[in-house]
């Protein structure tokens, strides 16, 4: 059986930096894949190119085994393929309860109204739900730019869920959310996943969080897959404690380090 | 229909009835005034996607032109016929221009636009045909072969004006409120979010645009009828600016916003202009200085300062 979203020796280079080289992945339906890779290994470059935001400079992308390969954002996202990003992607300016009502208003209507107004009562009771599920329907009349990044996270895992999306890929959902908040973060969204059904793929660097949620593990270094298979195989392989995971916490270190 | 398209329904017919009972010159200026606010309540809409046009003039100055040439070579004076024209044909050529336009922003958009206004300028400049730099003349307009005589020549173009103003105001009321309204301050804010949420960017600038184009050439049109006159001079730089100008004066907020910032720029210029007819433009720099400091978001803000003190 093929997979629900295959990509076959993706690569992507600008100038001379190869961002990703040859990348093989694929996620079926039901899945939580887990990715861990150092900082340049291609995650975020992958996302992007599955999403049509970047075009491969080879290789392909099937989705239910049809190439997506050449389609924009909008066909993709239209086709099933969401995504989140590693900073928000929100309309900062604007109320959370806008930000809401736009996103429903442009995913609704592939020829945008003029005379309907789209503010109505259920237009936003339907955006109350929607941030009710992902538990921040205090910040409603809030605007985006005072938001604290957790919520700012939330909500735009919440726009990538509302086409209800059969892959999902998420761009480090916790990064620069509080420790004690990740899980919490983390359980909102995968309840709303399960209940989609959809497979989903999500970067993350916190191990913990990785072995809580994820049912397969890939390894990104350098622009390839370094090693995919069930968690804990992942965690023990050799050149993944080198590359990744070593260097990882290095880098933690470091971080640590330059707070101090 | 809602209270408030009433409300503005209603304001139309007093403004109208004003018209009546004032004096010749201030119907006049009022005719002028009201003309801008159409041009720069398309102006509006692409300043909510974060794009402001240095060149409505183009528009302004071309549905002008088209009044004044049909309404020579057509031999009409109907004044419904000659405003659809101008808004067609400035719809259409805004429709080729604005398939470059749409992929620019920022300063790009700024100084593109009004390159293009620069270009009608200079074939208008030149063309004998049509009286080169000094223009032509309009013949006064007719409604269904009627025209006022008398004294209140130009309470025709007042009506046209009022009533323009009135349909258009009560459409982008409505207009800013919908989906695609709403959607040039998600293009403002963030395009990628916008992409990813399945509209296109270009799209949503483009269907601005071309409003933006169809208001415009309106404008332009009323102001040939009204002023009987018309001249290269409307597609000059300087008036794209003087719209610019107007927008923030009056404020972006607000439908109102534009045309309360239109009069109070004609009026402003008038006297100014009565008071010291060489420093006048000092004196409307020195009035938009204040407003920008005192008033950053236009005359229309203290409307809504008002209004809410009075709620709360
Ligand atoms: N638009 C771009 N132009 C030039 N180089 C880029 C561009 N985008 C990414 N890169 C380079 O490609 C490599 C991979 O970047 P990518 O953002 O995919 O890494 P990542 O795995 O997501 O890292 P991080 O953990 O820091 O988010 C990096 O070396 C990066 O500098
Ligand atoms: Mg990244």
């Amino acid at each position: 059986m093929s997979a629900l979203l295959e990509t076959r020796s993706l690569a992507r280079n600008f100038g001379a930096v190869t961002a990703a080289a040859d990348i093989d992945v694929s996620i079926n339906a039901g899945e939580i894949v887990g990715v861990i890779g150092s900082n340049g290994a291609g995650k975020t470059t992958f996302i992007n190119m599955v999403t049509g935001y970047l075009q491969p400079s080879s290789g392909d992308i099937l989705f239910k085994g049809k190439s997506i390969v050449g389609k924009n954002p909008r066909q993709v996202m239209r086709a099933g393929i969401c995504r989140s990003f590693q900073v928000a992607q929100l309309f900062p300016e604007l109320t959370v309860l806008d930000n809401v009502l736009i996103a429903y208003g442009l995913m609704q209507h592939r020829v945008l109204p003029m005379f309907r107004p789209l503010a109505t009562g259920n237009s936003i009771k339907q955006a109350e739900n929607l941030l009710q599920e992902y538990g921040i329907e205090s910040y409603l009349p809030e605007k985006v730019m005072t938001l604290p990044q957790g919520v700012r996270k939330l909500l735009d895992i919440a726009l990538a869920m509302l086409r209800e999306p059969e892959v999902l890929l998420l761009d480090e959902p916790t990064s620069g959310v509080a420790i004690d908040d990740k899980f919490d973060l983390m359980d909102t969204v995968m309840q709303a996943v399960r209940k989609s059904g959809a497979g989903v793929l999500f970067v993350e660097h916190d191990m913990e969080v990785i072995a809580r949620y994820s049912t397969r593990l890939i390894a990104f270094y350098d622009g390839r897959v370094l090693a995919d298979g069930p968690v804990a195989e992942v965690m023990d392989n050799e050149k993944v404690k080198e590359l990744v995971t070593g260097h990882h916490l290095e880098i933690d270190y470091k971080r640590e380090v330059a707070h101090a | 229909m809602r209270n408030s398209t009433l409300l503005v329904l209603g304001a139309g017919v007093a403004v109208m009835a004003a018209g009546m009972v004032m004096p010749g010159w201030l119907t006049f200026l009022l005719t002028l005034a009201l003309a801008k606010g159409l041009v720069v309540m398309g102006l509006l809409l692409l300043m909510k996607a974060g794009l402001v046009s240095f060149g409505q003039g183009l528009y302004y100055c071309l549905g002008a032109y088209c009044v004044g040439v049909a309404g020579d070579y057509l031999e009409t004076q109907n004044a419904l016929f000659l405003m659809l024209i101008a808004v067609v044909v400035c719809v259409a050529l805004a429709a080729v221009i604005g398939l470059l336009l749409c992929r620019y922003r920022d300063i790009f958009f700024a100084m593109f636009s009004m390159a293009f206004s620069m270009i009608l300028y200079g074939v208008l400049v030149k063309s004998s045909a049509f009286g080169s730099s000094d223009g032509f003349n309009v013949k006064p307009p007719l409604l269904f072969g009627w025209t006022p005589t008398g004294e209140p020549g130009p309470l025709m173009a007042y009506g046209l004006a009022v009533t323009a103003v009135t349909v258009v105001g009560i459409f982008v009321w409505n207009y800013l409120r919908s989906p695609m309204g709403y959607a040039g301050e998600a293009v403002r804010e963030n395009e990628i979010r916008v992409e990813y949420l399945g509209s296109s960017v270009r799209r949503i600038i483009y269907i601005k645009y071309l409003l933006a184009a169809a208001m415009a050439g309106l404008g332009g049109g009323i102001t040939a009828l009204a002023a009987g006159h018309i001249d290269p001079e409307m597609a000059y730089w300087t008036t794209s600016g003087e719209f610019v100008f107007i927008a923030l004066m009056g404020g972006t907020g607000h439908v109102a916003g534009p045309v309360i910032g239109a009069v109070l720029f004609e009026l402003i210029r008038t006297y100014a202009f009565q008071i010291s007819p060489y420093t006048w433009q000092m004196i409307l720099g020195i009035a938009l200085l204040a407003i920008i400091l005192y008033l950053p978001k236009g005359v229309w803000s203290l409307v809504e300062r008002f209004t809410k003190e009075k709620t709360s």
